[in-house]
C-alpha cells in the first residue's frame, strides 16, 4: 500500500530540486550585501515583494 | 519463543531508532538554517527559521483555514474561524504601533479594493474549500504527504505567476485608492470589528462549539508571535503567493520566457528577485520553512504511514485546475488568506476584511463543489 511517505518524501525531493535549480541559476550568494539582521529598527527601506503590494 | 524475542528486540529499538529520525531532522533543519545565515545573511537564515516554526505550529496544532471555515458553513462550528480571529487581534496589537513609528521604512499588508479583487478572493475562496488547502495550508499539507496539495502546489505557484504577469490588467478595471486604518484609532477599529465578528459567530453557533479548545488558543498566539517576528526581521508582513509566484518565474526565465512583456514582472524591484536566489527572497524563505516544519512534525509523529486516498481522475483534474486558481485568484485579489486576510487585516488595509467577505462567499460555492468533484473520495 502506497503511503505519506512516498509523497512527503516527493514533496521534499522537490525542494531540494527547487533549491540546486535556483543556485545554478541565480546570481549567487554575497553574505557581506546582506541587509542588518532585523530590518525593524535598522532605517533600511523594506524590499516590497509582497502578495499585497503594487509593483513599483 | 524466539519470535517473542524478536518483537521483543524490535520494540526495544523501536523508539531508538524513532528518536535518531527526529535528532537527525531536527540537526537537519538547524544546519540548513545555519547554513543560509552563513552564506546569505542573518536576517534569511532568521526568516527561514520563522517559516520552520510556523510550519511547526500549523502542523503540530492543527492549525489551519480552509478546514474551520468548512466547519463553520457545514456544522455551525465556530472555533477555528474564532482562533484566526484572535491570533490577527494579536499581531494587530503589536503591528500597528510598530508600522506607526517606522516611518514608512516597514510596509503593511495594504492594497486597493477592487473589482478584480474581490471576485479573486471569491475564486479563492471557493478553491480552497475544493483542494482543502488555502496559501499555507497548500504548504503545510505537502510537505506533511497529503497527495492533493502536494499535486496543487506547482499549479498554485504557476497560477501565482500567470496572475501576476496579468495584474495591471486586471486591476485597471477599476480599484479604490489605498484604504488603512491607523494609528490608536485605526487598531480601535480592527479590534472592534474583529470582536463583533467574533460576537456574531457565537451568536449562531451550534451549542457544544462556543469555547476555543486550548489546543487552539496555543496555536493562535504562537502563531501571532511568530507573524509579528516576521514583521520585525522582515519588515513586511508574513505573505505566501509572492515567494510562489517568483518561482515560477525563474522557471519561466530560465526557460527563455520574456518578463520584460509584463507590467508586473519588469519593474526593477521584481526583476531583481527573479535573478537574485531565492535564499534572499522572505517569502520564499518562509514557504521554504513551513513545508520543512510540516514535514518534521509529521516524520515526529510518525504521521507518514497513512495509506493514499483513492480518488476518482475528476478529483485529480480538479485539483490541477483548482490549484492554477489559488495561485491566479490570489494575485488578483492581493494575497491569499495569510497576506490578504491574516497579514491585511492585522496591518490595517480594508482590503483584508473585503478580502475576508469575498473568499467566504466563495467558500460555500467550494464546500458544495468538492464532494461533486470526487475530492471526498469514492462512493
Amino acid at each position: 500500500m502506497r503511503t505519506r511517505r512516498l509523497t512527503a518524501g516527493l514533496t521534499m525531493l522537490l525542494l531540494f530540486g527547487l533549491l540546486l535549480f535556483d543556485q545554478v541559476q541565480s546570481g549567487g550568494l554575497n553574505r557581506f550585501d546582506a541587509p542588518p539582521l532585523i530590518a525593524w529598527g535598522s532605517g533600511q527601506a523594506a524590499g516590497g515583494a509582497h502578495c499585497a503590494a503594487l509593483p513599483r | 519463543m524466539s519470535s517473542v524475542q524478536d518483537t521483543s528486540a524490535g520494540a526495544a529499538t523501536a523508539p531508538v531508532s524513532s528518536f535518531l529520525t527526529r535528532a537527525v531532522l531536527v540537526a537537519a533543519m538547524l544546519v540548513a538554517t545555519l547554513l543560509v545565515a552563513g552564506y546569505a545573511g542573518g536576517r534569511f537564515g532568521l526568516l527561514l527559521l520563522i517559516g520552520l516554526g510556523f510550519g511547526i505550529v500549523l502542523e503540530g496544532f492543527r492549525f489551519g483555514f480552509a478546514g474551520p471555515w468548512r466547519a463553520l458553513i457545514t456544522k455551525r462550528d465556530p472555533r477555528g474561524t474564532l482562533a484566526q480571529l484572535l491570533s490577527i487581534g494579536l499581531v494587530a496589537l503589536v503591528a500597528f504601533p510598530v508600522l506607526n513609528g517606522a516611518g514608512g521604512t516597514m510596509i503593511g499588508a495594504h492594497a486597493p479594493i477592487g473589482f478584480a479583487m474581490i471576485a479573486g478572493a471569491f475564486v479563492f475562496g471557493a478553491a480552497m474549500q475544493v483542494v482543502m488547502g488555502c496559501g499555507s495550508g497548500t504548504l503545510v499539507n505537502a510537505g506533511s504527504g497529503n497527495p492533493v496539495s502536494l499535486l496543487a502546489l506547482p499549479f498554485f505557484a504557476l497560477g501565482s505567476f500567470a496572475g501576476a504577469y496579468h495584474l495591471l490588467w486586471w486591476t485597471n478595471l477599476g480599484t479604490l485608492p489605498v484604504i488603512v486604518f491607523e494609528g490608536m484609532s485605526g487598531l480601535a477599529i480592527t479590534l472592534g470589528l474583529l470582536a463583533a465578528v467574533a460576537v456574531g459567530l457565537l451568536a449562531m453557533a451550534a451549542p457544544g462549539t462556543r469555547a476555543i479548545p486550548r489546543r487552539l488558543w496555543i496555536a493562535a498566539a504562537l502563531l501571532a508571535g511568530l507573524a509579528v517576528l516576521n514583521l520585525l526581521v522582515a519588515g513586511q508582513p508574513w505573505g505566501v503567493v509572492y515567494g510562489l509566484g517568483l518561482w515560477a518565474a525563474k522557471g519561466a526565465s530560465a526557460f527563455g520566457a520574456d518578463l520584460s512583456a509584463s507590467a508586473f514582472w519588469s519593474t526593477p524591484g521584481n526583476v531583481e528577485r527573479v535573478t537574485e536566489s531565492l535564499l534572499t527572497d522572505v517569502t520564499s524563505l518562509t514557504n521554504l520553512g513551513i513545508i520543512g516544519g510540516a514535514f518534521l512534525v509529521a516524520v515526529w509523529r510518525s504521521g507518514l504511514g497513512q495509506g493514499l486516498p483513492d480518488l476518482p481522475a475528476r478529483a485529480w483534474i480538479a485539483t490541477v485546475i483548482a490549484g492554477f486558481l489559488l495561485g491566479y485568484s490570489s494575485r488578483l485579489a492581493f494575497g491569499c488568506n495569510v497576506g490578504a486576510f491574516f497579514s491585511g487585516i492585522s496591518t490595517g488595509s480594508l482590503h483584508g476584511w473585503s478580502w475576508f467577505v469575498a473568499a467566504f462567499g466563495g467558500a460555500f460555492v467550494g464546500v458544495w463543489l468538492r464532494p461533486r468533484l470526487g475530492l471526498e473520495g469514492r462512493k
